[in-house]
């Protein structure tokens, strides 16, 4: 077995003919937390999106590995089911569907998946309460359309809600730090602390250093331009605040 | 609903030759097609009284001069009404001998459904003696509602134990001068139900075709007759959700409501008969007639209606609100897939003051099929103060299939208020792709999509209707992902 839980190699993508990923090269080992920074179009959500198996985008050379398994040509439920989440950058609504009745469905679902049997409905929800607790959210909002009507921060919040829930190896965060204001980010990125072991890793997407300073990823990668042009340690950050992306094109 | 308590006895299945046309064992099936004596016979072998037989032969007259409508959508070949059995008992070695003979699709959606095996064998109609476990609860809710007066038979069994209810008030909400389908209801119906509930009374339990010992083999002419009398409430349940196998290709269904002053009928459908198969081969055609008669003052009726089988459907459950204060309510799911033909809706006509109206319809069409939604609000002059809220939401899922809104309005009262809000989208691939990456398939991700959209009906189902009824969504719009 790699000790690298994702592992992406030469990694070539185009959206409607134009090339967006050009041989993009990233290793994350397992019990890493990793970021990538870049300017806007550099790539960034592009590059989550295939990591999440969307088709809107092909991938015309290179290879995916996650926990040694070659995922270009998966599903995204076959990729999800794997153990990879994407926190959202624009989560969409749903409506018609409780936040609760969601949660249930994807967490049975994966459980399926998994060759495991779903939690009954009373250990279901008491597993929900602990998570919502540690993210502030009460009963009254589990009970709401999803996403319907919610501000930008309730959003994140309940994409984290659905992250603390499926309890992933790997966690995508899609620039989860943007419309939060400084105390949901506390409330957020403490969550996703608390959920850190020894097994699963995380990828932090953001132009901001402000969730990084809370999640302390170990490595900081640059993507500019469809590659990753620079790779070092948490220093990097501190160099993109002072003197933004310039000096790296 | 409890599968255990709600089963045909034996004596369901044991007589299949009771309502033959000869003595001669052998022969089953009656001659083909519709002439006067056709329907002597039919009342005959009932014991009907004289007024029902010549209300019968009114009804055939009457028939026979109208013509069949085509101001619906659904298209479909010429129906010829002298090559249809009319009173028969299906014929013994039609029927499948056991499971293994039946549609393994058939069966598969049984096993999805939760359906135990003795229950799938009644509905696939296998010819077996009847073995279920023929507890007697059937009787226990028949001694239940006897306490409080409640009357809920088989219509042959009121028509000899209630003569005076049913000449009072059969005909009186849709007469046999109505519309081709119902006018032909009303010179050959079978069987059906009969619901009466006294003054005052609450039933006690919802009252389901489940329920009633001999619902099994109403055949293709149901008639059924609730009446609630003032300061009543009844909840009726009618269909089952697991898809029948039935060889009727037509079926002209009536159902008529009274409410009488201050009562109130909820009256729940789930529709789920055979819709053909994916090439649009085979399947029933439902040509219904529904209406309910708010009569009395601050009566109430409320119609929902989950519909999903049938190759066509045609059918507007519909409200007369003549009591001042009353009010309509129509709630309804219709899903259409492959080459299904939906065009459904209802009508309110407004008479009484401060009368209201309200319509929930949902469409959901996937495949090739075509989903109409035609509903009808009157305003009567004499109507004041009256109010109608609509709205209509459609769902598309493939390029091929469609969907059409058709509201009429008309408002011969200026003190009206009347709203209607009518939407039409698509799944967008955004949603798709969240519930995918949360790790559901694209059927599962399609029929919670679903669900969402068709919650405000689902909620309206009585509680264990709601959880079947949202399984059959989900079996319903299998396949429907390209």
């Amino acid at each position: 077995m790699s000790q690298n839980l994702l592992e992406i190699k030469n990694l070539h993508v185009k959206v409607k003919e134009k090339e967006i990923l050009k041989g993009l090269n990233l290793s994350i080992p397992y019990n890493e937390t990793h970021a990538i920074m870049g300017p806007n179009g550099a790539g960034k959500s592009v590059l989550s999106n295939v990591l999440s198996g969307n088709d809107n985008y092909s991938i015309t050379d290179g290879q995916i590995f996650f926990k040694d398994e070659d995922i270009s040509d998966l599903k995204p439920n076959e990729i999800s089911n794997l153990g990879l989440f994407m926190a959202f950058q624009y989560p969409v609504e749903i409506p018609g569907v409780t936040i609760m009745n969601f949660l249930k469905t994807i967490h049975e679902s994966k459980r399926r998946a998994n060759g495991l049997e779903p939690f009954g409905p009373s250990d279901f929800l008491k597993y929900v309460r602990k998570k919502a607790k540690i993210l502030g959210i009460d009963d009254e909002v589990l009970k709401r359309q999803l996403n319907v009507g919610f501000s930008g921060g309730e959003k994140k919040r309940n994409e984290t809600l659905q992250l603390l829930v499926l309890d992933p190896t790997l966690t995508i965060l899609d620039e989860t730090d943007s419309g939060l204001d400084v105390d949901a980010l506390d409330i957020v990125s403490n969550g996703i602390s608390g959920m850190k072991n020894n097994e699963n890793s995380f990828l932090i997407i953001t132009h901001y250093k402000k969730l990084l300073d809370k999640l302390n990823p170990s490595t900081i990668h640059i993507l500019v331009d469809g590659k990753i042009v620079e790779t070092g340690g948490p220093d990097l950050a501190n160099k993109i605040e002072n003197k933004g992306f310039e000096g790296f094109n | 609903m409890n599968k255990k308590i709600n089963k045909p006895t034996e004596s369901d299945f044991n007589n299949p030759y009771e309502f033959g046309f000869e003595t001669d064992i052998d022969t089953i099936f009656a001659p083909k097609g519709l002439n006067e004596d056709v329907i002597r016979f039919i009342s005959n072998k009932k014991e009907e009284p004289k007024w029902l037989l010549d209300w019968r032969l009114e009804s055939y007259t009457r028939w026979l001069k109208m013509e069949e409508p085509n101001w619906s959508s659904v298209r479909y070949p010429k129906i010829d009404y002298q090559d249809t059995y009319y009173f028969s008992a299906p014929k013994e070695a039609e029927k499948p001998k056991s499971l293994d003979e039946v549609d393994p699709k058939l069966i598969e959606t049984y096993n999805k459904l939760g359906i135990p095996l003795k229950e799938q064998e009644w509905l696939a109609g296998v010819a077996v003696d009847a073995v279920f476990d023929s507890v007697s609860l059937g009787t226990t809710f028949k001694e239940k509602l006897q306490e409080d007066g409640v009357i809920f038979c088989s219509f042959s069994e009121a028509v000899k134990t209630h003569p005076e209810i049913i000449k009072k008030y059969l005909g009186t909400v849709i007469p046999n001068t109505d519309n081709f389908f119902s006018t032909l209801n009303s010179a050959v119906f079978s069987d059906g139900s009969f619901v009466y509930i006294p003054p005052g009374v609450t039933c006690p339990m919802e009252l389901s075709t489940y329920f009633r010992i001999n619902a099994a083999g109403t055949g293709q002419f149901e008639r059924t007759l609730l009446i609630a009398d003032e300061a009543s409430y009844v909840s009726y349940l009618e269909g089952c959700t697991a898809p029948m196998r039935d060889e009727n290709q037509l079926h002209a269904a009536v159902v008529e409501l009274v409410a009488l002053k201050g009562a109130e009928i909820k009256y729940s459908t789930v529709q789920n008969w055979y819709p053909g198969d994916e090439n649009g081969k085979g399947g029933v055609y439902n040509f219904v007639t529904k209406r309910g008669d708010c009569r009395g003052d601050n009566s109430k009726i409320s119609w929902t209606q989950v519909e999903t089988g049938s190759a066509i459907t045609w059918k507007y459950p519909s409200c007369i609100l003549k009591g001042d204060n009353s009010i309509g309510e129509f709630y309804s799911i219709a899903i259409s897939n492959n080459y299904q033909q939906v065009d459904s809706g209802t009508k309110m006509l407004h008479l009484g003051k401060n009368t209201k109206s309200r319509i929930i319809s949902k469409g959901v069409s996937t495949g090739s099929s075509s989903n109409t939604y035609r509903g009808q609000v009157n305003i009567h002059p004499k109507s004041d103060n009256a109010r109608n809220f609509t709205q209509c939401d459609s769902l598309l899922l493939t390029e091929k299939c469609s969907a059409t809104t058709i509201p009429y309005v008309e408002s011969k009262n200026k003190t009206s208020t009347i709203e209607h809000e009518a939407t039409s989208s698509k799944i967008s691939d955004d949603q798709l792709f969240y519930c995918l990456q949360r790790g559901l398939d694209e059927e599962q991700a399609i029929a919670l999509i679903v669900n969402g959209f068709c919650k405000e009906v689902l909620q309206k189902l009585p509680m264990e209707f709601a959880v079947e009824a949202q399984k059959l969504l989900e079996i319903s719009l299998e396949g429907s992902v390209g």
